[in-house]
């Protein structure tokens, strides 16, 4: 049984993290350089934290599986950023934007957490826009500001439709600036396979070279993973086709508890599958649902074109279920209503799809307002599917786009491993059940940026940890397991591809861990997980060389991983006998099928600890609501 | 959508190593028009796995056309023949039946070969390393709304920044030359006042880097920007060259 | 003035210097065209204008001079961008795709600018040692007829008219492309140094050019 521990500062919410920094123990400039740092991944979470930690002195070490450190996937966001700044004098505040990121969550988030959060996002903008991050602006030279989903006031920040992009660049080149002076070194093309643990606190991290194959030791006084979320369980995601699991699994296994595993976000505008060697999804804007119109046929199993069902045989089946939001129900609400009249039989042309139709719209506003607003999203559409949104309707379907599970961790973003901290979509701090939009970004260079360089200070300073050289018995242990580990996939020489069984293990979890869950499913899903992974372990062929690059070799490796933490996010939806934020199960709703909430015997972080493959022992860290009281989540 | 599939036949450029030398294999696949171009070679890997031969190597990871990481030459053309996207936006739709489509590595001396179709970059990251930042450390900083910004240069800037670092440019270049790379970084903070106090001193220590790394010089032939998956305007270049000037004749900098 | 030298020699110097000199070469082609052109008017008026510029030699030689590094600079840089610009290529393509996205004349400058150095060597020759040095013609002053009798040369005029087609090629481009690598690429004003560009170059090449072919037809009766 591992002791969670949240390490909340005491006294008011609003003096929590002041008072936190003032009272954590700070490490002399002088000795700064004496301390080596290790960051895994360098998104906008890792490269923000190693310029940081780079600019305060201390020594760091960077490690991408990239061939740059430019090209991690939150360089995909588009939508934007939040902050507190009220530039719009709509009424604002840190509190609000606190407030709203707990309701968002379904109230399965820690307040703390959520309120420093809500606390820092102001200086974010600012750094950004002197690291010369080119917001949008108004015609007076100020910054410009849009809506976003889950909230009433304008506190979106953004770069046309490039947000992620720019604020990675921006930490980006914070960090290149500091390997220029020689405070970070990058190491490229590393793939990080274990974290090496002497004596129960992270020491260092092992890593596959993934041009040579060599495996290579490094050794620090703390390590950060920062790796990001690990939607591509289900195969087909917004994920990037390299975002994966293995760090912080691997992590997990060595000791570090893994929290809120079921907490998934599935978007509902994505363009949808269109056949069987599609490998990933993209997700389309969630503004076109501001004038499209979503619908399907009456009929079961209708194959006729769109255009060619008379209005009166169209389900539009939002506008007929939920009569006030219509169209734009909540994200939840949206993609389960799809996935219920595809289930029926009546998705777009017999396809896992429904219809988003323009025809009314253009009608009513004319088709060159619809230009304006949606010109360059209709093109991408174009690009991708082929066909002309203005003429024929959309065809969308939801799909899997952010995890809000990951490592637990306490307020200091420090895992249950001592000296190992986790940041950004890694860790499981800041969105509870469920993400609103524009906050990713948000969170993950509050993370970097403003959080871990004043909280690994204060470990450092504290605790005092010791270097241990990478010829330690342990690191080489931990070498010669990941050796044995890569050899038994070479051997196994069957007869299927690492991509069929992901493929597989893909529909398990998105037919039964996706967007609606229920006991029968999920009990059904741990079995066949189970089925599958061995069947894995016997007849997988995993080509080529260890000493090589080996793109099969590396897919191979996350995709054993994805077999176990499959398991453990059916586990623990099985688990959690209620629905809350992405996580909805069949069994708990209310009459009107929105999500019904168990706050007297939910309201905790469930912290799995690894016992074995397919073992694990569920530990609670209860949630207390001090300034926030409970309420049902009703958009209404 | 439309079922019927097409019928091509790939030469594909596989190449063991950097020393190697590489040589174009052939491939007959039948791939459904609605596939992306990766998508097609995923299942040509995978079917070569399934006869236990090694994969075809080349990289990709957004697939959405805003990460730089893919970049293939296909029929001599950097992500192909459609303009304005990156490869992994390209749809097999836009090919025929029976066509050939030749798929050869971005091929520059500053792009090593490091397996068939999978480049070394990293050259891109160390001119970024010698100079595309503004120095600013974490905290110490004004408010975001401190400098007024004009509407149109702020939008000129974001113009530049949107540089995917994905190398077409270089690749498309007879010369294979950064120039269009460079220019828009230099560009992006030349445009802003954050970037004024390091403008002279970052355009020099980056051509320099760029220089060393043996890219080739710009003949103002703009394939660059015709081939450029985010449109980037070679005016970029010309700015970088104006700023280039101005530092040579302004700056005490008598090194770069 | 080593920082001096480190700059020109910099990848975007070495395109600077050949902007440079491009941008003199094509002012002394406007007088050299000026100069031809005269020919239109007739043997007195053509004979009289090389007699007056021989009256001024020591000033002619000294431009001479100027003009013949220019030359030589343009030409050393331009071999060795070309060179240095192969090497940075590396391998190159099996299937070229540059017709796809660049113009012919942009392509081309080093094969336009062989040719047209061929012809400059052969130019040499034929008129500029044969007016400097040929003793006879200095004191017929009958130059004129010195050059109509050249065009006579079926060969001779092919090769020029050929030479005068690649010149066109080579200004077309080169034209705008001094000013964008002197960095003046202005929205406003670039559109109209490209359409200028092009009518200097190809009105620059067709007058030389029609000087072979008025001669060649009409032998200047």
């Amino acid at each position: 049984m591992i002791k969670l521990d949240s390490k909340v500062p005491e006294g008011k919410l609003e003096e929590k993290w002041t008072n936190h920094k003032f009272n954590m123990k700070l490490v002399n400039p002088a000795n700064k350089r004496k301390y080596d740092i290790i960051v895994v991944g360098t998104g906008l979470a890792g490269a923000s934290a190693a310029a940081s930690l780079g600019e305060l002195g201390y020594n760091v070490k960077a490690f991408t599986f990239h061939d740059s450190a430019r090209r991690a996937h939150s360089i995909a966001a588009q939508g934007g950023i939040n902050a507190a700044k009220n530039y719009q004098n709509d009424g604002d505040s840190v509190y609000r934007l606190f407030y709203d990121t707990v309701k968002g969550g379904d109230f399965r988030s820690r307040e703390a957490n959520v309120y420093r959060l809500a606390e820092v996002s102001n200086n974010i903008i600012d750094q950004c826009v002197a690291q010369g991050v080119p917001f949008a602006r108004d015609y007076g030279g100020l910054l410009d500001n849009r809506s976003f989903g889950g909230a009433l006031v304008s506190r979106t920040f953004y770069a046309k439709g490039q947000t992620g992009q720019q604020l990675l660049l921006g930490a980006y080149t914070a960090m290149n600036r500091q390997v220029n002076l020689g405070t970070v070194k990058l190491y490229t093309r590393r793939e990080m396979l274990d974290v090496v643990v002497v004596d129960g606190i992270a020491k260092g991290i092992v890593v596959r070279n993934m041009l040579t194959g060599e495996i290579e030791k490094y050794s620090a006084h703390a390590v950060i993973l920062a790796t990001g979320g690990y939607a591509n369980t289900y195969f087909l995601s917004t994920s990037a086709m390299n975002c994966n699991v293995t760090a912080i699994w691997r992590a997990h296994k060595k000791g570090a508890a893994f929290a809120n595993p079921c907490f998934t976000q599935i978007h509902p505008t994505c363009l949808p599958v269109h056949g069987e060697n599609q490998s990933k999804l993209t997700l389309m804007s969630e503004s076109l649902r501001n004038d499209g119109r979503i619908w399907v046929s009456k009929i079961k199993n209708d194959m006729r074109k769109p255009n060619d069902i008379p209005e009166e045989e169209r389900d539009y089946f939002l506008e007929r279920k939920y009569p006030t939001y219509g169209n734009l129900s909540p994200r939840d609400i949206s993609s389960r209503a799809a996935k219920e009249a595809y289930d029926d039989g009546r998705g777009a042309q017999g396809q896992e799809a429904v219809y988003l139709d323009f025809q009314e719209a253009i009608n009513r506003l004319g088709k060159k307002v619809i230009e304006e607003r949606y010109g360059n999203l209709f093109e991408i559409y174009q690009t991708i599917t082929g066909d002309n949104p203005y003429e024929v309707p959309m065809k969308i379907y939801p799909a899997p786009h952010y995890t809000m599970g990951g490592l637990w961790v306490d307020y200091n973003l420090m895992s249950t491993i001592p000296g190992l901290f986790v940041a950004g979509e890694a860790n499981f701090s800041d969105h509870g059940a469920n993400r609103l939009g524009a906050s990713a970004l948000m969170q993950g260079l509050a993370d970097g940026y403003f959080i871990i360089p004043y909280t690994i200070g204060n470990y450092l300073a504290g605790d005092k940890p010791i270097l241990v050289q990478t010829d330690h018995p342990e690191f080489n242990k931990v070498q010669k397991e990941i050796e044995d580990f890569i050899s038994k996939l070479l051997s196994i020489k069957g007869k299927k591809t690492v991509d069929d069984f992901h493929k597989q293990l893909g529909r398990i979890m998105w037919n039964k861990v996706g967007m609606g869950r229920n006991e029968k499913g999920l009990k059904e899903a741990i079995e066949e997980i189970r089925q599958l992974r061995k069947e894995f372990w016997k007849d997988v062929n995993v080509v080529g060389v260890s000493n090589d690059v080996n793109q099969c070799l590396e897919r191979a490796g996350r995709v054993a991983d994805y077999l176990e933490l499959g398991e453990l996010m059916a586990l623990d939806a099985l688990n959690r006998n209620e629905s809350c934020g992405g996580h909805f199960r069949e069994e708990y709703q209310t009459p009107e099928g929105e999500a019904l909430r168990n706050d007297e015997e939910y309201t905790f972080v469930s912290a799995w600890e690894f016992k074995d493959v397919g073992k694990w022992e569920l530990n609670k860290e209860p949630l207390e609501f001090e300034s926030i009281k409970l309420a049902t989540r009703s958009y209404k | 959508m439309s079922h019927q599939k097409l019928n091509l036949t790939l030469k594909v450029w596989r190449q063991i190593n950097a020393e190697s030398r590489g040589t174009f294999e052939e491939y007959k696949v039948a791939v459904s028009p609605d596939s992306s171009f990766l998508e097609m070679l995923d299942d040509i890997n995978n079917e070569l796995e399934r006869k236990n031969l090694e994969p075809i190597t080349f990289e990709s990871d957004c697939r959405e056309g805003i990460c730089g990481t893919c970049g293939l030459v296909i029929n001599g053309q950097p992500h192909g023949p459609i303009p304005r996207i990156a490869t992994c936006q390209l749809h097999m739709r836009n090919f025929k039946e029976g066509d050939t489509i030749y798929i050869e590595p971005f091929r520059a001396k500053a792009f090593p070969i490091i397996k068939d179709l999978m480049v070394d970059r990293s050259a891109m990251d160390r001119i970024m390393e010698a100079g595309g930042f503004i120095s600013v450390n974490t905290g110490s900083v004004p408010d975001g709304n401190a400098i007024p910004i004009p509407k149109d240069i702020a939008s000129e800037s974001m113009d530049a920044a949107s540089c995917i670092g994905c190398g077409a440019c270089v690749a498309a270049c007879k010369n294979a030359s950064a120039m269009l790379f460079v220019s828009a970084k230099v560009s992006q903070f030349a445009l802003l006042p954050q970037g004024q106090p390091e403008r002279y001193r970052r355009v020099e220590s980056m051509v320099k880097v760029m220089d060393e790394y043996g890219f080739g010089s710009c003949s103002n032939t703009y394939a660059c920007e015709a081939e450029c998956p985010k449109g980037i305007s070679i005016k970029n270049i010309a700015r970088m060259n104006r700023d280039y000037f101005m530092a040579k004749l302004k700056t005490e900098n008598l090194e770069a | 003035m080593g920082w001096l030298f480190k700059a020109l020699n910099s990848s975007i110097g070495k395109k600077f210097v050949m902007a440079l000199t491009g941008v003199c070469l094509i002012l002394f082609l406007v007088i050299h065209l000026i100069n031809n052109l005269t020919l239109y008017f007739g043997p007195e008026t053509f004979n009289t204008v090389v007699k007056n510029l021989d009256g001024i030699k020591p000033l002619i030689r000294v431009i001479e001079v100027i003009l013949g590094l220019i030359f030589i600079l343009h030409i050393f840089n331009g071999v060795r961008l070309w060179i240095e610009n192969k090497i940075a290529r590396g391998t190159g393509y099996t299937i070229k795709g540059s017709s796809k996205n660049a113009d012919i004349f942009s392509r081309t400058m080093i094969l336009s600018g062989s040719i047209i150095f061929i012809f400059l060597v052969i130019h040499l020759r034929t008129f500029w040692m044969s007016f400097n040095f040929d003793h006879t013609l200095k004191e017929s002053h009958r130059y004129y007829e010195a050059v109509v009798s050249a065009f006579q040369d079926p060969v001779y005029s092919s090769f020029y008219l050929f030479a005068m087609i690649l010149l066109g090629f080579h200004l077309n481009h080169g034209f705008q492309s001094a000013f964008q690598t002197f960095g003046w690429n202005h929205k406003k004003y670039f559109p109209f140094i490209e359409k200028f560009g092009m009518v200097y170059a190809w009105g620059t090449a067709l007058l030389f050019a029609s000087i072979p072919i008025y001669f060649y037809f009409y032998g200047g009766k």
